[in-house]
Parts: structure tokens; sequence; C-alpha cells
């Protein structure tokens, strides 16, 4: 063993985090060596003296308080309360209340995600601006996301089944970034919009008709999708099911 | 999608396992973002987070888990700041300086005797002036008492990368150490 292997390694010892067979190299090495062993005592008296210290620090009983109320409760059935729980400080806390947002949804704006869906999806296909990365393999979209969204969303390529991928775009609905994954069945585009949501429970599709497109909204996993097409209802009803089968087995 | 009665068990599931964490969230986060304002945010992000996500969490230790919410936020707060100052956004995803790797030769230190105790706020000052990457390794380590594996699992790295980065953390530390000790 190097001074310089030694050098990690003593701080792994340091820790307890050492195998027998290391600890034994180790102190092999020490013993014919005095710098090593001189670091050996400097670091541990070091380890000693910051854990004989106070570096914790405590959280301020108002940030306690907020956080506990944000969470539903006996006495807490108001989604207003919910809310209002979070408080509103800096920047972070102004993004987090855009997302709470979308969780705290009531029928009017289940109502008003559609219409935006609506727009995003004619903005898609009128502004030239329906990928942001062009790709009809999974393996590239998916990790496109990363970083641009809280959400890792399923990218599933259902070329086999009809329906080929083209790509991925990041979009806004009611506010909030969502990924926008997109297909094409012969000439129509399928925009699939997926966003973080709380349930995980498995709620049956819903099929309608908007402003001539279809939509479909289903939710798996944690997270809510909103298919939207021209293509007839049958069809769109077909993309969901496949996509949902396809899933399963990923 | 709303937030239905049926939650409140989930709730109240979410806040007797994630709660008793808040002081470590919180620790955490002060080191990190280095000003208790947006650390007190964070903190409140990250339960936001946690609790959305809680349905997907697999079991197995809490705190690692939130720890790791907890730097992605101040992930996402580094890069808001980045917009307003010069690059600090990827700080917690900083590459190993050039050989410091695990093998790498050991550098030359003559002060290898025991270092002096000092108090807690001084430690705590020269914690916070370390760079990014190894000041978030030696906190998780020291005071949140993570495991090696837990911090490699937590900040995304290998475990020699850990191991690498705590032995140059506290090579840097117990420079600052020594140099504070001349001083005093």
């Amino acid at each position: 063993m190097t001074c310089g292997e030694a050098e990690t390694l003593l701080h792994a010892l340091i820790d307890g985090e050492l195998d027998a067979g290391h600890a034994r190299q180790i102190e092999a090495h020490a013993a014919q060596c005095r710098r090593c062993t001189a670091q050996l005592l400097s670091y541990r008296s070091l380890r000693q003296a910051v854990q004989g210290a106070d570096l914790r620090y405590t959280a301020p009983a108002a940030l306690r308080r907020n956080i506990d109320r944000s969470f539903p409760s006996e006495a807490l059935t108001n989604r207003r309360m919910f809310l209002k729980g979070l408080g509103v400080g800096g920047l972070v806390s102004a993004a987090a209340a855009a997302s709470v947002a979308l969780v705290t949804l009531n029928q009017e704006s289940e109502e008003s995600i559609v219409t935006e869906a609506v727009s995003a999806h004619l903005r898609s296909l009128q502004a030239e601006h329906l990928v942001d990365v062009v790709s009809t393999d999974r393996h590239t979209v998916k990790p496109w996301f990363n970083g641009r969204l809280d959400v890792a969303p399923p990218v599933i390529d259902l070329t086999a089944q009809g329906f080929t991928l083209i790509g991925g775009r990041l979009d806004y609905i009611n506010g909030r970034a969502v990924a926008a994954i997109v297909y094409r069945r012969r000439v129509h585009i399928i925009n699939l919009f997926v966003a973080q949501s709380m349930g995980s429970a498995l709620q049956s599709p819903r099929l309608e008709s908007v402003q001539g497109f279809n939509v479909r909204r289903w939710t798996r996993e944690g997270l809510n999708l909103l298919a939207i097409s021209d293509i007839n209802s049958d069809e769109l009803e077909e993309f969901g099911r496949k996509f949902e089968a396809a899933s399963v087995s990923h | 999608m709303q937030f239905e009665i049926g939650d409140r068990g989930k709730a109240e599931r979410f806040r007797a396992a994630a709660l008793p964490y808040l002081d470590d969230v919180y620790t955490l986060a002060r080191y990190l973002l280095k000003n208790p304002t947006d650390a007190e945010d964070a903190a409140q992000e990250c339960y936001l987070r946690a609790f959305r996500h809680f349905a997907t969490f697999r079991g197995g230790p809490m705190k690692p888990w939130l720890l790791a919410i907890l730097r992605n936020v101040c992930k996402d707060e580094f890069a808001r700041r980045a917009r307003f100052s010069a690059a600090q956004a990827d700080a917690l995803n900083e590459a190993e300086p050039k050989n410091e790797g695990l093998w790498a030769e050991a550098p030359r230190s003559p002060e290898t005797e025991a270092v002096q105790r000092l108090d807690g706020e001084t430690i705590q000052r020269l914690i916070s002036e370390l760079p990014t990457a190894f000041r978030e390794t030696l906190v998780l380590r020291e005071i949140n008492d993570l495991s090696y594996r837990e911090i490699a699992d937590a900040t995304g790295v290998p475990v020699g990368t850990v191991m690498s980065r705590l032995a140059r953390a506290r090579e840097m530390l117990r420079t600052a150490w020594q140099a504070e000790e001349a001083s005093a």
C-alpha cells in the first residue's frame, strides 16, 4: 500500500467504514510509515474535535409550524388552509405555491387544464415549436427531461403499435412546466402531457371532446397524463391503452 | 388530483416519518445555502416535494431520502442564483479537481499533529468556507451522520468519490483549522 492510498483509506478507517482486510493493510502500512501514523492521529483528533462540537442548526419554530400545517390533518380539512400553511417567503416558496396550485384544483380549474392543453396543442402545431428534442429514440427523449422537470415522464416508443414517437418538449399548463411527449399517427399529431400528481390510485381514463379535439386523461403511478389530438376518439383511446400496456412492461 | 380526505392517513404517516428529520434538513440547507432565509425556504420546499413523492418512497431510511431531495432543491436555488450572479449553477456537480482522485499522490503537509479544540461557531464558519462538493460531503458525514453508501446514494456519485471528497474536505478543513489556531 502506498501513502496515497493510505491517505484516503485512513478516513474510512476512522469512520468505521473499512472492511477487516483493508483495515489490516492500513495498520500494517502505518506501522512502518511515521508520516501515515501521524496523519492517522491528526485526523482522529480532527474528527473528535468536530464530533465534540455542536455544529447542527435548529430549525426555527415558525418553520416547523409552517411545514407541519402544510399537510392535512383532522383539524385542517380545508384545502385553502393547505395553501395558507405554506406561507410565501422567497422565490422557492413562490415556486412551491405555483406547483401546489395544480394539486389543489377544483372542478373549475380541472376544466381550465383541458382548455390550456388545447391551447398548448395548438401552439405546438402553429409555432414550429412542436419538439425541443427531436428523436424517435426514447433513450434520447427521456434523459432530455432530466433536470428540466421535477418528474421523470414515461417515454415509450409505440412505433410498432402505429404511433410514432417524434420527440419531446417542455410546455406550460396552468403556469406549470410539464413534459410534452409528441407522437404521430399518419398525418396527425398527438401531444401527451405529463405532470406530477398527488394520488397514486389509477383513476379510470376519461375521454372528452373539446373545441374539436379529443382528449384522454388518466393517472398512473403518481402522474397525470393528458393526451390530445385531432384523431378520432377510438384511435385516441387505442393510443391510451397501448401506452398503458407498453408502460407496464417498462 | 385533488387533495382528498383519504390523503389524511398518508399525511399522518408522512408527518410521523419525515418531521423528526427537520433539523437535519435545515442544517444541511444552512451549510449549502449559507443563509438562514434561503435555508428555511429550501426546507419547506423539500418537505413539499417529499410529500408529493411520498407514494413512490420505497421504504428504507427516510433521512438520506429527504436529504437527497433537499439537495435537489438547493441545486435549483443555485441555478436561480446563477441567473443573477456568475456561474455557481453546477456547484454541487462540480468535477473532482485534477489529481485529487482516490489514488492520487498524498500532498505534502508537515502539520500532522493533533488539532486544538475550537468553538462551534468557528468550526461552522470554517466548514462553510469549503468548496460546495466537499462541504456537502463533510456535512453529510460528520453532522448528518450518513454512511458512505447513503452519501453516495444521496449525492449520486460512487462511494470512491465520496471517500476522496471526504479525504480532501478534511484535509482542507485541517489546514484552515491550523491557520485559525495560529491566528488565535
